[in-house]
């Protein structure tokens, strides 16, 4: 009997073993998955909670309704890879072994990575809705705001869903509009990177979505530290931004096992072949969805495609043969822009954000770089498609690799 | 691509002046590179520059700025005053690399 073990039940490590459990002999392979919780988070969802479009109840279910039969479950922390002995230790002791190991334990906020971030004013004026509980006080945080200026703050790239903190910009002004207050409002979009995003196109196409809402860029932002007292934060060209509240997406690592067990780069991430996401040191470790580096979109749509690569070359991995798929970091992402209207992101590690429609070329009907209703309730439909057909592992209509079909070359000048 | 001439060398580049071929790079190249974004290099320059082009080498990808300080012992405030507001696209530049990836 041979043992795959998974390390994570989140969106990459749930799908993966729905779709390979029916693929593998129960007599020839047991797997096993290890999490350190007994939820399960939709975290898209966390973005509409501070603007009371759900609550904790529409994002949050049990875990183990989501483990197929013939899949261990084991609720427990890790504590270290040993690799050269094909074995996972779990701080209450256990001992795992596997013949062959998937990292899938993704990335998460870490406030605590920069000075003063977690300081006194950590809850009160300073909020992230990257977790479940800061994106239910931030819904307090800005039930209460009388007015004054509010920082929308990326703290380091990569971070999951980097449309995420745009999407909370928009959704910030739409939202004080609505409460006829947008005028004793001040909204600045804080960020390390050049420009509004990080490809030409979306770039372009979102800071003039910026600039039409009112809402100002800092770029080139590099955080240094936070000032409590004063409530500014500084960056390392000793620029100083004074702030009421400031919304910040926290350093974003993989989990800390990984570093102690050799495995990761700087930010915990596992270094992977990019197109089949097998360890650089290891013929026997994957590291897919968030927790691997690849240089594409930390995101739920990048680990559904990348499982179903991962999928077709697990098979033939373990009969020692070549993996036959490579992955092209397809990831698609729909930006909440307000007023209940979104875009959509369609891209890869090679081509940018190009409008067009999607998923049926011409037909849509989603619509590629535009705003519009309809992508808005197909980003709300989503939900109901994350908990009914992605997460048990069901076919979805979308390929994994990305399709030009549809798209149209943008004019970059 | 295109080639330009840099300090007497003809030399691939891409369309944002960023070099193309890593054994087309010396010592004197970084030199006028520098001078082009309004740099003179020191010794401490060359310390940052020197460390990417290792980590170039055995990664495959230009390192981020928190990798140059993590790994290369390079405080960030320190790399902000050698390459002034942009240091990790500087420094690539300098050290004849692509540009770092935007991460998305």
């Amino acid at each position: 009997m041979k043992n795959l073990l998974v390390l994570g039940a989140g969106t990459a490590g749930t799908t993966l073993v729905n779709k390979l459990r029916p693929l593998l002999a129960e007599d020839e392979w047991s797997i096993t998955v290890v999490d350190q919780s007994s939820e399960h988070h939709y975290q898209p969802g966390y973005l509409f909670i501070p603007f009371g479009g759900y609550t904790p109840a529409d994002v949050v279910k049990p875990q183990a309704g989501f483990i197929p039969d013939g899949v261990t479950r084991i609720e427990g922390t890790i504590d270290e890879v040993i690799p050269p002995q094909n074995q996972v230790k779990l701080v209450d002791g256990t001992i795992l072994d596997y013949d062959q190991l998937v990292i899938a334990t993704g990335t998460s906020p870490r406030p605590d990575q920069t000075p003063g971030l977690d300081g006194p004013e950590w809850g009160k004026s300073i909020h992230t809705f990257y977790t479940l509980e800061g994106a239910t006080r931030l819904r307090a945080a800005l039930d209460e705001f009388e007015g004054g200026r509010i920082l929308v703050h990326v703290t380091e790239m990569p971070i999951k869903c980097p449309v995420a903190p745009l999407e909370f910009a928009f959704l910030a002004e739409s939202y004080f509009r609505e409460r006829e207050m947008r005028d004793r409002v001040e909204l600045i979009y804080v960020t390390p990177l050049d420009g509004a995003f990080t490809k030409p196109v979306a770039s372009k196409l979102l800071g003039n979505m910026l600039d039409e809402r009112k809402i100002g860029l800092e770029a080139d932002f590099y955080i240094e530290r936070v000032d409590n007292e004063k409530r500014t934060v500084v960056s390392f060209d000793e620029r100083e931004i004074s702030f009421d509240l400031l919304v910040t997406v926290p350093l974003n690592m993989g989990a800390d096992f990984v570093a102690r067990s050799g495995l990761g780069n700087e930010l915990n991430h596992v270094p992977v072949d990019h197109g089949n996401f097998l360890s650089k040191d290891w013929n026997n470790i994957f590291a897919i969805g968030d927790a691997a580096d690849l240089p594409t979109s930390k995101a739920g749509s990048v680990a559904h495609f990348a499982v179903d690569i991962f999928i077709d070359n697990f098979l033939p991995h373990i009969r020692g043969e070549e993996m036959p798929m490579k992955f092209d970091g397809h990831a698609n992402c729909f930006v909440e822009s307000g007023d209940g209207k979104a875009l959509l992101l369609d891209f890869n590690y090679e081509v940018q954000p190009l409008p067009g429609k999607y998923p049926v070329p011409v037909v849509g009907p989603f619509s590629l770089l535009e705003e519009t209703a309809v992508n808005h309730y197909g980003k709300l439909m989503f939900k109901w498609m994350y908990w009914n057909a992605l997460l048990p592992g069901r076919k979805i209509p979308l390929p994994a690799l990305m399709s030009m079909a549809g798209k149209k070359e943008a004019d970059e000048s | 691509m295109t080639l330009a001439t840099i300090a007497g060398h003809e030399v691939h580049v891409d369309d944002e002046g960023f070099m193309t071929e890593y054994e087309e790079w010396d010592d004197g190249l970084a030199k006028q590179l520098a001078i082009n974004i309004g740099i003179d290099l020191t010794e401490r320059h060359l310390d940052a520059i020197r460390f990417l082009r290792e980590d170039y080498l055995a990664v495959g990808e230009t390192p981020t700025l928190r990798r140059v300080t993590a790994v290369g012992g390079i405080p960030t405030k320190e790399l902000f005053q050698l390459f002034p507001k942009k240091p990790a696209k500087k420094m690539a530049y300098v050290a004849g690399l692509p540009k770092p990836v935007g991460c998305v």
